[in-house]
């Protein structure tokens, strides 16, 4: 591994110290807000897995998202299963699901804009079946109950709820950090890079994407469930809607996709900047996501590498020569 | 049950007629520039805000608004690549999809921001007159429309294969770094033909809009229909994409018919996942080896 | 080691391997030659995986492995080179190779340091942490050679690791590879430098149109006049005995 330069001190010094001051200074709507922003962070990481370290660019990863929130939602609700048991089956179930598109996409060779288009269809499939029958609850959704306590995996203040959002953040890092340091990870970003030559160099390509999808399913039911529990109501287009997979691709490309920590600097500077905007023009609804497309272009043309990208370019002074020398450590 | 089904079909058909249409630009572009626009739907909305308020404002009927709307988006299309997509992307893939969407994002909520979300129509008063076809009476600007998709085909086919600059757009489809060498433009060439895509989707919208509606988001229903005609019809061919757009309304139909209202586009959907993972050069194309 | 038997590949109607076979003993230096679209690439891309022959057999260490995907050859201990280098471009030097050692090394500490011996071993030790593709030529096709060397492939399949390279760069690679056979690796190569052919392999297979035309060692084969024909043309061979006899 590389050693971080100043910039990317700076840069997660800086998230780090947002994030911590919510703890001294806690502002309701400041908290809300992050909470948010979190939640779409996990996605984000999630999003990041494949798309970033394997350059599996899905369009579609609300369908994800989506099943996580709508499985653990329809065993509270409909079958009264305790949270704590509903999240990891829903988890799974969302697990499941991209395993199963990632397992067809890949196995007929589908990749590149074709699988971005291919997820998103999958997405679309789910939306309008969620949409038109009454286990999901149609075009209502589904409401549940509020009742606050451990016990049912919601919490009362904002503060606890910020902070298990907070360290579903953290462990979605770990499982990234983790990645990256593995022998599957190295695998993911070989076949990002070239899949020819990863084949040739005994890569089993299709488990090793389809794994990624497995694992980034997983992550991104986890957020689909913190977003049930937080705002406890789901339906077909908060789930499945593109605009949630937007949401997962736009973090980690502004940040820096394929990087730790690209997601959240992502996330939380883009609403951060949403936010902002629309303070300014007092609600009006669009122009922070116009502001969001702007800031795409502007990254995909001057900052390819996102913003991690940006800092790891602005170091110290010092001896070059020494750079040979942390490597061999 | 059967009584229905024809006319259902009949339906479908013009249905897809609009299909085809929206879909005649994105195969143009896709087939010249082997590139994914996704923005392909948000121009479309765009094109339907233009003419609503050419009708209200001053009072144009939508057909009318043809010779100024199509030109206006010719430019626009034109300008997009050249001043946006081609700089922006740096001519990756998967880039240009990324900025295409970037330009949807930017193009749907600056619609929403200044026009809000209202559901706005435009009243011509042969909106209503039925003409019968056979078992079903069909609302006369669809079968405008349907009539007009094929000539829009017939042009396209036309511009491309018997015109000068048609000749260009071949070549560089064809064989971008062989064009450079004869000297032709491939930027130029590019945009050009984003032009005349983008140019269609106006046409389409002019087509569309007695019948239809516009919100901010309207393009969005178009887009992954569209995506799925194109696919369907074959990357690049109008006929492929005439013919699996009426196909597609068809399904649509028939998926209302049977499944209910709201299951309708499910049919969609699903045929465009089974094609892609089964037959990627479309129904009509050729297998590649 | 590897037995190619009866190997055919068509393309629709055109066939680019027609009833080839070579055997390869372990140990060995063994050139392909042939001219330019003789199927040789293609046959390389069927004993590596890529292509899945349409009749034929080919058996390495005994196991058939046609039709076989190309990762689970190279878990047996085979790997290929690319004709058009194909490298992790994003990533460092050591990090390409890595992914090589990692086949035979699941933690990544083992899979770098292994990366470091084979960098090593071809000459890449000071160039670790450069960026693939800021590489030369040279050294592009080096990387190809060094990650599939860190497979700990038995057999090393190398598809034109000369080419474009130039007469002094030749000779450094034409070293690297007989140290890596001297370590133990028996090497197949597809080769258009002649002189590199001639220095190096101990027996060459020749392929013409798709089919296995002459096998030999390299000095036998040059003087074969089937073999000086399908490079230089109907009649070569007679009009060059001519042009000696004037």
């Amino acid at each position: 591994m590389k050693h971080a330069t100043l910039g990317e001190w700076v840069l997660y010094g800086a998230v780090c110290a947002y994030l911590l001051a919510l703890y001294a200074l806690p502002s309701d709507v400041w908290l809300g807000f992050t909470i948010n922003a979190l939640i779409v962070t996990v996605l984000s990481i999630a999003w990041n897995i494949t798309g970033g370290y394997g350059g599996q660019m899905s369009f579609g990863h609300a369908a994800l998202f989506g099943t996580g929130a709508f499985v653990t939602a329809i065993l509270q609700v409909r079958l009264g299963v305790n949270p704590w048991l509903a999240a990891p089956l829903a988890i799974a179930a969302a697990a499941l699901v991209a395993g199963v598109i990632g397992a067809l996409s890949f196995r007929y060779g589908l990749k590149g804009s074709y699988f971005a288009l291919v997820t998103l269809a999958f997405a679309e499939v789910l939306r309008i079946l969620a949409s038109s029958f009454s286990i999901t609850g149609g075009g209502q959704g589904i409401l549940v109950p509020y009742k606050a306590g451990v016990e049912n995996l919601q919490f009362a203040s904002r503060v606890s709820t910020y902070t298990l959002a907070l360290a579903l953040v953290a462990l979605g890092m770990l499982v990234t950090a983790w990645m990256q340091r593995s022998r599957f990870g190295a695998y993911l970003i070989a076949i990002r890079e070239n899949e020819e030559a990863a084949k040739a160099l005994g890569i089993d390509t299709f488990r090793t994407k389809v794994l990624a999808m497995v694992l980034s399913g997983a992550i991104a039911g986890t957020a689909g469930v913190a977003y049930l529990q937080t705002f406890l109501f789901v339906d077909s287009q908060i789930a499945y809607g593109a605009s949630m997979s937007v949401e997962a691709l736009l973090g980690p490309m502004i940040g820096g996709s394929g990087t730790l920590w690209g997601p959240l600097v992502g996330t939380l500077a883009l609403h951060l900047l949403g936010e902002s905007a629309k303070e300014l023009v007092s609600g009006a609804p669009g122009l922070n996501l116009v502001l969001y497309g702007v800031v795409l272009l502007v990254i995909l043309r001057y900052l390819p590498d996102g913003l991690v990208g940006l800092a790891r370019r602005v170091r110290l002074p010092r001896r070059a020569p020494a750079a040979s020398m942390k490597e061999a450590r | 049950m059967s009584a229905l089904i024809l006319p259902a079909m009949l339906g479908g058909l013009t249905t897809g007629a609009i299909y085809a249409l929206v879909a005649l630009g994105l195969t143009l572009i896709y087939g010249v520039l082997h590139i994914i626009n996704f923005a392909h739907g948000s121009l479309l909305m765009l094109a339907l805000y233009g003419v609503y308020f050419l009708h209200v404002w001053l009072g144009f009927d939508p057909y009318l608004a043809i010779p100024i709307i199509a030109p206006l988006f010719f430019v626009l299309g034109y300008a997009l690549q050249r001043g946006v997509i081609a700089p922006f992307s740096g001519g990756k893939e998967q880039n240009v999809l990324l900025v295409t969407l970037a330009l949807s994002i930017v193009f749907d909520n600056l619609a929403l921001y200044f026009w809000t979300s209202n559901t706005r129509t435009v009243a011509v008063s042969y909106a209503y007159t039925m003409v019968e076809v056979g078992p079903a009476f069909i609302p006369l600007p669809k079968v405008i429309a349907f009539f007009a998709a094929m000539l829009c085909a017939a042009i396209l086919w036309l511009v491309i294969n018997r015109t000068r600059i048609g000749k260009a757009i071949r070549a560089v489809a064809i064989e971008k770094r062989g064009a450079q060498l004869v000297g032709i433009e491939v930027e130029q060439t590019y945009a050009v033909c984003f032009g005349i895509g983008t140019a269609c989707v106006a046409v389409a919208a002019c087509l569309l809009i007695p019948t239809f509606y516009v919100t901010p988001q309207v393009g969005y229903a178009f887009v992954l229909v569209a995506f799925t005609t194109v696919v369907l019809g074959g990357m690049g061919s109008f006929a492929g994409a005439l013919v699996s757009g009426l196909l597609l309304g068809v399904i649509e139909a028939l998926c209302g018919l049977f499944l209910g209202e709201t299951l309708g586009q499910i049919g969609i959907f699903v045929a465009f996942i089974l094609i892609l993972l089964f037959r990627p050069a479309g129904l009509f194309g050729q297998r590649t080896a | 080691m590897l037995r190619v038997a009866n190997v055919t590949k068509r393309f629709g109607g055109l066939v680019a391997v027609n009833d080839a076979s070579l055997t390869l003993e372990q140990g060995r230096i063994v050139a392909l030659i042939g001219p330019n679209g003789a199927g040789k690439t293609t046959l390389f891309a069927m004993i590596g995986g890529f292509l899945t022959p349409d009749a034929g057999s080919i058996t390495f260490e005994g196991q058939e492995i046609a039709g076989l995907p190309p990762h689970a050859i190279c878990r047996l201990g085979l790997t290929r080179t690319f004709q058009i280098v194909q490298p992790f471009a994003g990533l460092t030097v050591l990090e390409n190779i890595a992914v090589g050692a990692h086949l035979h090394h699941r933690s990544r500490a083992d899979a770098l340091e292994r990366a470091r011996l084979v960098a090593e071993q071809v000459g890449m030790g000071r160039m670790l942490d450069q960026s693939a593709q800021s590489l030369t030529v040279a050294g592009r096709k080096r990387l190809e050679l060094a990650r599939a060397l860190a497979t700990e492939a038995k057999l090393l399949l190398l598809d034109e690791v000369m080419a474009g390279l130039i007469p002094s760069e030749i000779v450094e690679i034409v070293a690297t590879i007989r140290q890596i056979r001297d370590s133990g690796v028996t090497i197949l190569l597809i080769e258009h430098v002649m002189q590199a052919v001639m220095s190096l392999s101990e027996e060459a297979y020749v392929l013409n149109q798709g089919k296995m035309i002459a096998h030999g060692t390299p000095k036998q084969l040059v003087a074969d006049p089937t073999v000086i024909e399908a490079y230089l043309g109907h009649g070569a061979a007679e009009r060059l005995k001519g042009g000696a006899h004037a």
